[in-house]
């Protein structure tokens, strides 16, 4: 193919290289600089895709981000993207597009079925039918969903990465046009650290497509003389491929670099494919410029149909027009600019204006170009077969709502449209600006900020569309002194004519042609109209029940235009209609760049002991509790969990194990007041303690229930350790500082974590003391360190705690290294304990131990809604003490009622069965559900020291301490029903004698 | 995303911080005394107004301390940021 | 009301679509109804719906200070699903989903109900033992429930990751558990409630409740003052400041929570998958966008913002459960104003004003019980006395303590 379109000279393309690229399976090519809808247009290719409810044939409406129908899926496999603008792709070579929602191909589509019914589509029409048989619904929506989507998901790991950046300007720019190149340019002259960013490769905004001149010189040279002063000034970042995306509170703004987009799949890999820049801005100036809005005629979706001003832009940046033929029509002066340079290339232009009259210079220009100008008339049809053949123009009444006379068929291969300008207000509404409508543009521009967020709107998005107070406003903002820059063409859309929908020769709505003010989605004015009709009058009823605003676009070209029709047919102001509020992002903005660097290993943190690489090196299997990683069992070949815990177990009990206990949560307390303290945050009394002795508490929260427990020790007079459940670490810390530093500000404690800074290691069995006693010269006998005492000791030459409590019942040691020995110290009671067949265990067979002495965890064996007395646990609860946190709250009327979920320990008949965790206990068991639930289980296992071998389990049952002797039945998930008898929860030793040995 | 002005440290933003709900609730003294209903209205009910409330934040990655914020729920503008202890400035005005 | 069906549908084709009837009314308020429902969201509706269809009562109204299904209703992530743990919850929400079954049909105004099925994950040991808990007391509240190993994860979910930062060691999956078209079930019960004679009136703001002798006996609003006999309040993130407009407190606080979507693509996603451990949950529309939200701020706020963080947060999540979505972008992102329990129940009671009634605090998960917090409210309007599915949920349990507590029981809130 040659590129037919293309103009001999002008644009910003480099002329000098040729890229090659395809398009559905056929190659093209273009030139550097070119957009893939430029290239495209170049080749002469119109229909680019089909639409989403009527799979109408669209090609291009626009020349940038506002493209609502241009969607292309991006490259394939891996690097594949859907949805993704043509206007917004930079060419480069190899690039491969496909279009989408089309079956079989784009020209012969089976979905365009949906235009030929489309009379029985309306706006909402699902909502009225797919109704009958209810049960086919499903199979309905399969067929919907299938219609419906646009492109296609990618289905393959990203090959790329994302990162984010900070930065923190004194004044941030958004938009590199006239008015935004002069707030930047002054900014940097009044010594601000400025930001500048703008979505196009080039600075410059409108005046790449522009003819205009600036300070005596070309648009262009001025463009480049500010980028090369701005590029001198240290304190100046430009941004360019940059789109501002979101504005949040107070002026915290994100905007996504498009780095490696012009390169395609062969950028290099050192490049992420997209920065996200978050930006916490002192001051902000909005220069985002103008969207123009097309008209709403008949058939205007055609393919060759574009925006006015993007035809400029194609001709100016891209050297290219949309055809040979062009039909200009318009409601104001800014389209004629369009008419004139597409003239100037010798293109024959008809200019179409609804207005009698235009602006004398506008008139005079057109007119010396040669453009055959057609006053008081309207577009009524459009005859489009595989591209465009002519339009229809007719002579508009008075009022605007009629069309007389003959029909003049005017040919033409292209047409464009101009219905006025809606400012860029987008991030302006998003910070929750007000917007004000203004009656001589008839649009809406910026009124009041929200006092959060702060900033400036200058030039064509403060709804001033000349050039010169583009430059004045933009010059001011920025905050420097001396004149500015000065324009010396004022270009104007002079005196519009709002036309919100331009009649036909049939009513609009009642006959073959539509009226589309929303392309992507299919909304036609008809549609606006019947969602008036059946009642849904707000503006945000009439946008979901039509569906208008809601495309990729977010409604760019098609917002204002729908609520001028709906102004006009009701007959009151558009104010009186209202707006819809513009959500973040701006542009769809990619799932990777908000996510950044943050996958994978930097997704969440990994906690990991001292003592971690040790057990990974010797076959630990590991499971996530909390952030941590814990050692789970510690298989031996041919063994599974099982087997594994049964062995650990066992051992445990009859000789010695180790396990690493360094995730459990430790807080250091001193201070005079740590006995007061621990007075309120436990339920029972500390004021006995002596130094070196250790006490099991539970805590409350004020609601009464249990959150954490552990065993603080009294290391010296006013100095404790606290331990936590390895998951309440930060919960407990926190609960302790709220405390004391909102309510007790005057007590005196100081509460540190030191979690990290210990390694704790539990040496659990009646061997454990032979162990200790092979790496320490100091007295741990019974006498010198007995059960619930704490001693420091030389363990292996290194300085340790050692305490002795025990979560299995077994005598045990708890010794706590400085960290950074723990692996030492692991190693070496590692090779002590081989003397004593110590075996090394993990969380499983601690859960199997501790369960056994019928031990809680908090947190699983109790949910957040229970007591120490459902806990069986009133022999903690102070009855002396006047207050702790919790304490009023056990003996409300619920709290202290009967029947409420106890703990108890089950039996399962069967004794190899080990019951579920969270299978419930019913009252009354029958053939099906539902049945009442009384309890369920919250921990079972088999022990392999409890009856030479059983299952045991915990659970909390209602008025269980009573039922201690019944059977009960748990009818489980799989069918089975089974039986177990509730029994104390205490299954080893229930003297408690092994733990003091 | 707020910009927080912890009283120690500074301007820094929302994400170093964590807000706690209503602040200036004195935990009762005579708790055994009051009836269900008083010592529910404790434990449960928080203001939950449409205009200023006086919040409690702490600065979690930060200083780690607590402190008190005066921020209009319905427009997210902080009015003042003040030590805990401190009474709130006196002239915020009710907005709702 | 003229049916809706394929028929009218082309009918009304050849008269382009001209004949179509309001789908509801919009008349002036009248002096006096013998129920005014202060809230025209989906739950309010409903209340309206079931009291004029199946209580007898039709002169009643629906205030609406803004536009029908403007706040949570048209906000949420369109979820609905009744796997909770608690029996007075799998009573109230499996209420809701006998209701929603057939209630197109009922409505006359296809919802899109999609029982599509739920998934929800478990990561860790102990979100195992959560969901087993879960699933087991479902499934004996007589609601489909089943556990799912990792492999049939997978063949649900191929692309998601089992084997990341979260591994997913199986999930709950029920069956009945879906979406359903949000604005559709505010406009179903709407027009369905207007035909039964409800008056619907929008843009009405309530700025007082009358009351005398400690007994509710009208509104005031932006429309001049309005008589009832009962009022319902249905008014969620606002129902801190109707309570205190009516001179009492409740235990709730508004938080603002957020979703967002995708652009649209053609199915990938097929059923709705949510976790405990990762705070993301996700599904896709019947338009193409995935449709995902998160945990909510934890600030009170009536601004219908939320900070960005969370939303960077969320889209972490759900980039590390579905690597594949890394390329999709962002489409639309919003916030809502949640009213949150302290212990994540709704409370559907009386209150200290007589013939006044609360329906509010269903914090991040109102929607999925429309119909049956409007079925069990309507009844309870009707008769001065709460409905038995909605007696647990009275405000006078955060007085005795006797909570519903679906926080305290590692439900994650959605």
């Amino acid at each position: 193919m040659t590129q037919d379109n293309r103009l001999p000279a002008g644009g910003l393309i480099d002329r000098s290289r040729t890229l090659s690229f395809e398009f559905d399976g056929k190659t093209y090519t273009g030139h550097p600089g070119d957009t893939l809808a430029s290239a495209l247009m170049a080749n002469g290719v119109t229909l680019l895709g089909r639409s989403f409810k009527y799979h109408r044939p669209r090609g291009l409406l626009a020349a940038g981000s506002e493209e609502p129908n241009a969607l292309i899926q991006l490259e394939r496999g891996a690097h594949t993207e859907p949805n993704t603008r043509a206007t917004a792709i930079e060419l480069y070579d190899g690039l491969n597009a496909c279009s989408q929602n089309r079956w079989p191909s784009l020209k012969y589509d089976i979905g365009v079925v949906n235009s030929w019914l489309s009379r029985f589509f309306p706006a909402g029409f699902y909502y009225k039918t797919f109704m009958w048989p209810e049960r086919l619904w499903m199979t309905y929506e399969h067929v919907i969903r299938r219609a419906a989507g646009l492109g296609v998901s990618p289905r393959l790991p990203d090959p790329d990465r994302y990162e984010h950046r900070h930065d923190q300007p004194e004044l941030l720019v958004v938009g590199a046009g006239p008015a935004g190149l002069a707030a930047a340019l002054s900014g940097a002259r009044a010594g601000k650290r400025v930001v500048l960013v703008d979505e196009n490769p080039q600075l410059g905004g409108s005046l790449l497509g522009s003819r205009d001149t600036i300070d005596g010189q070309s648009a262009l040279d001025w463009v480049a003389g500010v980028r090369a002063e701005l590029a001198e000034h240290p304190c100046v970042r430009v941004l360019t491929r940059t789109t501002l995306t979101g504005y949040f509170d107070y002026n915290y703004l994100i905007a996504t670099e498009h780095v490696t987009a012009h390169l395609g799949p062969q950028a290099s890999d050192d490049l992420p494919r997209q920065r996200l820049w978050k930006f916490r801005a002192k001051s902000v100036v909005l220069a985002t410029g103008a969207i123009e809005r097309p008209l709403v005629f008949a058939d205007n979706d055609r393919p060759g149909i574009l925006l006015a001003s993007a035809v400029r832009t194609y001709q100016h940046r891209f050297g290219v027009l949309p055809g040979r033929r062009l039909v200009v029509f318009t409601n104001n002066d800014s389209a004629y600019s369009t008419a004139i340079d597409a003239a100037s290339a010798g293109v024959a232009v008809t200019l179409v204006d609804c207005r009698d009259t235009a602006g004398d210079a506008a008139e005079r220009g057109a007119d010396a170009a040669g453009v055959t100008r057609m006053m008081g008339s309207a577009i009524t049809g459009v005859s489009y077969r595989n591209g465009l053949q002519s339009v229809d123009v007719m002579a508009l009444s008075a009022d605007g709502t009629r069309v007389d006379g003959p029909v003049q068929k005017v040919p033409c291969d292209s047409a464009c449209s101009s219905g006025g300008w809606n400012p860029a207000v987008h991030l302006h509404s998003q910070a929750k600006g007000k917007l004000r409508w203004l009656e001589d543009t008839h649009t809406y521009a910026p009124a009041a900020c929200a006092s959060t967020m702060p900033h400036s709107s200058v030039g064509a998005c403060d709804g001033e569309f000349s050039l010169d107070q583009a430059l004045n406003a933009g010059w001011a903002a920025g905050g420097a002194t001396g004149p500015a820059p000065s324009a010396e063409r004022v270009a104007s859309i002079g005196a519009l004519r709002p036309l919100w929908v331009v009649p036909c020769d049939h009513p609009v709505g009642e006959g073959p042609k539509k009226h589309f003010h929303e392309f992507q989605n299919d909304a036609t004015a008809a549609d606006l109209w019947l969602a008036q009709r059946e009642g849904f009058e707000s503006i945000e009823h009439t946008k979901r029940y039509t569906t208008t605003g809601m495309a990729t676009d977010q409604g760019k070209t098609s917002n204002v235009n729908a609520i001028g029709i709906l102004a006009s047919s009701r007959g009151i102001t558009v104010p009186e209609v209202g707006v819809t509020t513009f959500r973040p992002p701006y542009t769809p903005l990619t799932f990777g760049a908000i996510v950044g660097q943050n996958r994978r290993h930097l997704f969440h943190m990994v906690r990991k002991t001292p003592i971690h690489d040790w057990q990974a090196d010797h076959g630990a299997v590991f499971e996530d509790v909390g952030d941590w990683k814990r050692a789970r069992y510690y298989p031996k070949p041919g063994e599974d969990m099982d087997a594994a815990v049964r062995r650990e177990c066992q051992a445990v009990r009859e000789g010695v194990g180790l396990f690493d206990a360094s995730t459990l949560g430790k807080i250091d307390l001193q201070g005079e007041d740590v006995a007061w303290l621990l007075d309120m945050l436990y339920t029972n009394a500390w004021g006995g303690l002596a130094v070196g002795k250790c006490r099991y508490g539970l805590m409350l929260n004020e609601h009464g229930m249990v959150f954490d427990d552990g065993v603080t020790t009294r290391v010296a007079e006013n100095h404790y350790h606290m331990t936590t459940t390895t998951g309440g670490a930060a919960r407990v810390l926190g609960w302790i500082e709220e405390w004391l530093q909102t309510e007790w500000p005057d007590k005196r404690v100081h509460a540190t974590s030191v979690t990290e800074q210990w390694a704790v290691m539990a040496l659990n069995g009646p061997r454990a003391r032979a162990v200790l006693e092979a790496l320490t010269e100091d007295d741990v006998s019974n006498d010198a360190l007995p059960f619930m005492g704490f001693k420091e000791i030389q363990l292996a030459g290194v300085p340790a705690r050692v305490f002795r409590i025990s979560f299995t019942g077994e005598q045990a040691f708890e010794v706590n290294v400085p960290a950074r020995y723990g692996r030492f110290v692991w190693e070496q009671m590692v090779a002590a304990g081989a003397a004593h067949d110590m075996v090394i265990y993990g969380t499983e067979t601690m859960h199997v131990l501790r369960a056994e002495k019928g031990f809680i965890i908090v947190g699983q064996d109790s949910d957040g809604t229970m007591t120490p007395s459902d806990l069986d646990m009133d022999w903690i609860v102070s009855k002396k003490k006047a207050d702790f946190l919790g304490k009023r709250s056990l003996t409300r009327s619920d709290t202290s009622r009967d029947g409420r979920k106890q703990l108890v320990g089950l039996l399962s008949e069967d004794p190899s069965l080990v019951l579920p965790e969270g299978a419930h206990v019913v009252s009354e068991l029958r053939a099906a559900p539902p049945m009442p639930m009384i309890g369920h289980v919250t921990s079972s296992y088999f022990s392999p020291n409890v009856d030479g071998g059983r299952s045991i389990a915990l659970a909390v049952i209602q008025g269980g301490f009573k039922r201690k002797g019944d059977w009960v039945d748990l009818p489980l998930i799989d069918g089975r029903r089974v039986r177990a008898k509730v029994v104390d929860p205490v299954f080893v030793d229930a003297a408690g004698e092994r733990v003091k040995s | 995303m707020f910009l927080i002005s912890c009283p120690w440290c500074g301007e820094r933003d929302q994400t170093e911080f964590h807000c706690h709900g209503e602040a200036h609730i004195a935990r009762p003294e005579n708790s055994l005394e009051m009836d269900d209903a008083a010592w529910g209205d404790y434990v449960f009910f928080r203001k939950n107004v449409k205009g200023v409330h006086l919040e409690r934040w702490t600065h979690d990655h930060g200083c780690g301390r607590w402190f008190n914020a005066a921020r209009n729920t319905a427009t997210d503008e902080f009015l003042a940021f003040y030590k805990p202890g401190e009474a709130p400035p006196a002239d915020l005005e009710r907005v709702s | 009301m003229s049916r809706y069906s394929v028929f009218s549908l082309v009918r009304n084709a050849f008269s382009y679509h001209q004949n179509w009837q309001r789908a509801w009314r919009s008349p002036d308020p009248k002096r006096e109804y013998d129920v005014v429902i202060v809230g025209g969201g989906g739950h309010g509706l409903a209340t309206a719906y079931y009291l004029a269809t199946e209580c007898g009562i039709t002169n009643v109204a629906v205030i609406e200070k803004g536009w029908l299904g403007g706040g949570n209703t048209g906000r949420n992530t369109t979820i609905v699903r009744s796997n909770y743990l608690w029996d007075e919850s799998a009573a109230l929400y499996g209420h809701a989903m006998q209701l929603w079954q057939g209630l197109s049909q009922a409505l006359n105004y296809n919802v899109m109900y999609s029982p599509r099925g739920l998934l929800h994950l478990a990561h860790s040991v102990h979100d195992m033992q959560e969901i087993q808990r879960r699933g087991n007391a479902i499934y004996l509240n007589g609601i489909d429930s089943e556990f799912l190993s990792p492999e049939q994860v997978r063949e649900m979910v191929p692309f998601m990751s089992m084997e990341g930062r979260y591994p997913v060691l199986g999930a709950l999956l029920q069956k009945r558990g879906g979406t359903a078209r949000h604005d559709a079930v505010a406009w179903g019960y709407a027009r369905a409630a207007d035909a039964a004679g409800v008056d619907i009136i929008q843009n009405c703001e309530v700025t007082g409740f009358d009351i005398q002798d400690g007994t509710v006996t009208g509104v005031q609003t932006s429309r001049g003052r309005i008589g009832a006999k009962t009022v319902g309040v249905v008014t969620a993130g606002h129902s801190s400041v109707m309570a205190e407009m009516a001179g009492f407190r409740m235990p709730l606080e508004s938080f603002p929570l957020q979703a967002l979507v995708s652009e649209p693509v053609k199915p990938v996603v097929d059923c709705v998958i949510m976790s405990n451990g990762v705070h993301a949950y996700i599904s896709q529309s019947d338009k193409g966008e995935l449709v995902i939200g998160a945990s909510s701020d934890a600030y009170n706020s009536y601004t219908q913002r939320g900070s960005y963080d969370i939303i960077e947060d969320t889209l972490q999540a759900i980039c590390e459960m579905y690597p594949l979505f890394t390329r999709m972008r962002m489409l639309r992102q919003w916030g809502g104003i949640v009213d949150v329990t302290v212990d994540r129940s709704p409370i559907i009671s009386k209150t200290p004003v007589r013939n006044l009634y609360f329906n509010c605090g269903w914090g991040t998960g109102g929607f999925k019980c429309t119909p049956g917090s409007g079925h069990v409210f309507a009844h309870s309007l009707a008769n001065g006395d709460m409905h038995a599915i909605a007696a647990p949920f009275s405000m006078d349990r955060f007085n005795s303590g006797a909570l519903v507590d679906e926080g305290a029981a590692s439900a994650v809130a959605h």
